[in-house]
């Protein structure tokens, strides 16, 4: 047994906030966890590996012709369209993740803890930002297999990848929030689904927006961020500029932040 | 903003006046005050449900009290919540370690999250591994660890900070009687170094063991606060059971027994009579004032009292907690296990 003498609580420096500095190292911990846990159960990555795959080839081969008349024309407006898709997918899976998470005896051990309440929380979607980038790579991948050059080169898709996975961690406040909320990992993953289907469809991403009626239009062109988003990224690939749309997406995203980040923290703090 | 407290004026390690808690319509603490002195095991003994998890999460931060202060070495719960969490380590009921994670990521992790550097956090890992004996099973899954590992890796990681004041919810429940020495020893090693220890148990016997103080609670509120001297003399070390072999006879036997040993008997089963007895000598009085009155045994054992004994004395009412209570020792009569849970 160790012999180490305690220290009295009375000749402790002791205090009652927790520093920017800490919290920053708290949330890297967690988010290493995240990933070590992740790693050692590589089936946790299927979805981001498999479902860009599926996705870009279904969607060109299924509406390629319909929408832009070839294969070819379609792949610089359905690329950046499943990037944004399978990245906010990925995000919404944030949600069940988290409820999982919440549920396990270490959670009370945590919040027992003299660490940042927030890191919990930032831990993990931070370390879902190696998810996205896995998504966003083989989205790339295979649009590159089945002929899509982007004219602006290699840096522009990377830009592109880190902006997008940057949206979605933004975003994955906003399903951290509803796993806070819910009770169970079935009601978490089926209310993340219920946002994240009409935000990634209810957009510019798959067809063009001219012809849905008019409230889904006003919705997909002027509403919805995710719209902004792969309207950016589409001028990115394809001319390697910052277009306002760049600017809307990211400030959308940030306001995302300043709301969600408070709502879900005090939530997830709470005690009964 | 860093508070150093003046050393003389909380020797408390804990201080709380009329905690509540209330769940739904359920009040699970219903007015608990608890002092426990810095240096010191208290143990806090109660059947299932009696409150003694919900306790412990008020003090440990984890839950809100309804009403009532608590102060932690004079830090308040509610206030200073982020302070009291630096001076506590929680060993929960059930074990909060991360099933996906081996015993060295798991300790690890907690250690950088309480500000360890990297190679501060291994050497520390590695001392508390070995210090529990977990050195050859530190990298083994664990869904591989026995229950007694577990238990012994939740506490090695809530010593990572060396906190002066240490909650053991049920430290002891589900292990084997050697491994629960071992646990025994390790808490009395840990207030030798100067910890302060809160622990919960259903066993008179190991709060009787440890603990300097003694508090029993039932549903909700405290029953005796006392020494375990004291609390024994009020309870008696030993307990009479028998059952008469003429039911008739009962009632006879329950004032013979009664007026010689000053304590109050129980009867269940219309012949089956239990007693405290400050000693087993007693024994034979009682048998001889029997058999003068003519009274036939059917059956006579003499056994340490149980926890539901010590609740009859107590509050001179059988029943306890919520009626699933776990007895503290099985070396009663098992002719009522069948009807246990219904
Ligand atoms: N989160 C909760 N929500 C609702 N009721 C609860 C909650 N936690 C505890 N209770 C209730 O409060 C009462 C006290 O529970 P507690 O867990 O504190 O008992 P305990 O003394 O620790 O029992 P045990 O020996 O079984 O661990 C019980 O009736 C329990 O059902
Ligand atoms: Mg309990």
């Amino acid at each position: 047994m160790t012999n180490t003498l305690i220290i009295p609580a009375s000749e402790r420096r002791l205090n009652n906030y927790v520093s920017m500095e800490f919290t920053f190292k708290n949330t890297l911990t967690f988010a290493y966890r995240s990933l070590v846990k992740g790693f050692k159960n590589p089936e946790s990555f299927a979805d981001v590996v498999i479902m860009p795959v599926m996705f870009t080839l279904m969607f060109t081969y299924l509406f390629g012709g319909a929408i832009s008349g070839d294969v070819t024309a379609y792949l610089p407006i359905i690329v950046p369209g499943i990037l944004m898709q399978t990245c906010v997918t990925g995000s919404s899976n944030a949600a069940s993740q988290l409820r999982e998470d919440m549920d396990k005896n270490t959670t009370s051990r945590f919040k027992s803890m003299p660490i940042a309440r927030i890191a919990p929380l930032a831990g993990i979607l931070t370390a879902d930002l190696v998810r996205y980038a896995i998504a966003g790579v083989i989205t790339f991948a295979v649009g590159a297999l089945i002929g899509y050059r982007p004219p602006a080169g290699l840096f522009a898709v990377l830009a592109c990848i880190l902006f997008m996975s940057l949206i979605a961690w933004c975003l994955s406040w906003l399903f951290a929030f509803i796993a806070m909320k819910v009770k169970s990992v079935a009601a978490a993953s089926s209310g993340a689904m219920l946002i994240m289907f009409p935000m990634a469809f209810l957009s510019n991403a798959f067809a063009p927006t001219e012809t849905m009626p008019s409230a889904i239009r006003f919705f997909a062109e002027h509403i919805n961020p995710l719209s902004k988003a792969v309207s950016a990224t589409r001028e990115i690939l394809a001319y390697g500029t910052l277009s306002s749309d760049f600017y809307f997406a990211l400030l959308g995203s940030l306001a995302i932040l300043a709301v969600f980040i408070p709502l879900t923290v005090r939530a997830y703090g709470k005690r009964r | 903003m860093t508070i150093t407290t003046n050393s003389t004026d909380c020797v408390l390690a804990v201080e709380a006046h009329g905690l509540v808690k209330q769940f739904g319509a359920n009040r699970a603490v219903d007015g608990v005050d608890l002092e426990i002195k810095t240096g010191t095991i208290c143990g806090v003994l109660g059947p299932n449900g009696a409150g003694k998890t919900t306790v412990i999460n008020m003090l440990a931060t984890l839950l809100k009290p309804d009403a009532g202060v608590a102060k932690i070495f004079g830090h308040d719960i509610e206030s200073e919540t982020q302070i009291v969490r630096q001076l506590i380590g929680l060993t929960g009921q059930f074990a909060s370690i991360d099933e996906e994670l081996s015993a060295t990521e798991n300790l690890r992790m907690f250690a950088r999250l309480l500000g360890f550097s990297h190679k501060d956090a291994k050497v520390k890992a590695d001392e508390l591994l070995d210090e529990f004996g977990l050195t050859e099973a530190a990298n083994r899954p664990l869904s591989k660890f026995s229950g007694g590992m577990r238990r012994r890796l939740d506490l090695a990681a809530s010593l990572i900070s060396q906190p002066p004041l240490i909650f053991l919810d049920e430290p002891t429940t589900g292990l084997d009687p050697r491994t629960r020495a071992k646990m025994w020893q390790t808490v009395r090693n840990l207030v030798q170094n100067g910890s302060t220890v809160l622990l919960t148990t259903q066993l008179l016997d190991e709060a009787d063991q440890l603990a300097d103080d003694i508090v029993v609670i039932d549903k909700g509120r405290v029953v005796a606060n006392n020494t375990p001297d004291g609390l024994k003399k009020s309870i008696g070390t030993a307990s009479l059971q028998l059952t008469v072999k003429n039911p008739d006879d009962a009632e006879l036997a329950r004032a013979i027994i009664g007026n010689l040993l000053q304590v109050n008997v129980q009867i269940a089963k219309t012949s089956e009579l239990s007693a405290p007895m400050d000693s087993a000598d007693k024994l034979t009085n009682v048998l001889d004032a029997l058999k003068d009155s003519g009274i036939q045994l059917y059956e006579v054992n003499v056994t340490k009292p149980t926890l539901d004994e010590v609740f009859f004395a107590l509050t001179g009412s059988g029943s306890v907690g919520d009626n699933d209570n776990e007895l503290a020792y099985s070396g009663r009569s098992n002719s009522d296990s069948k009807g246990l849970w219904r």
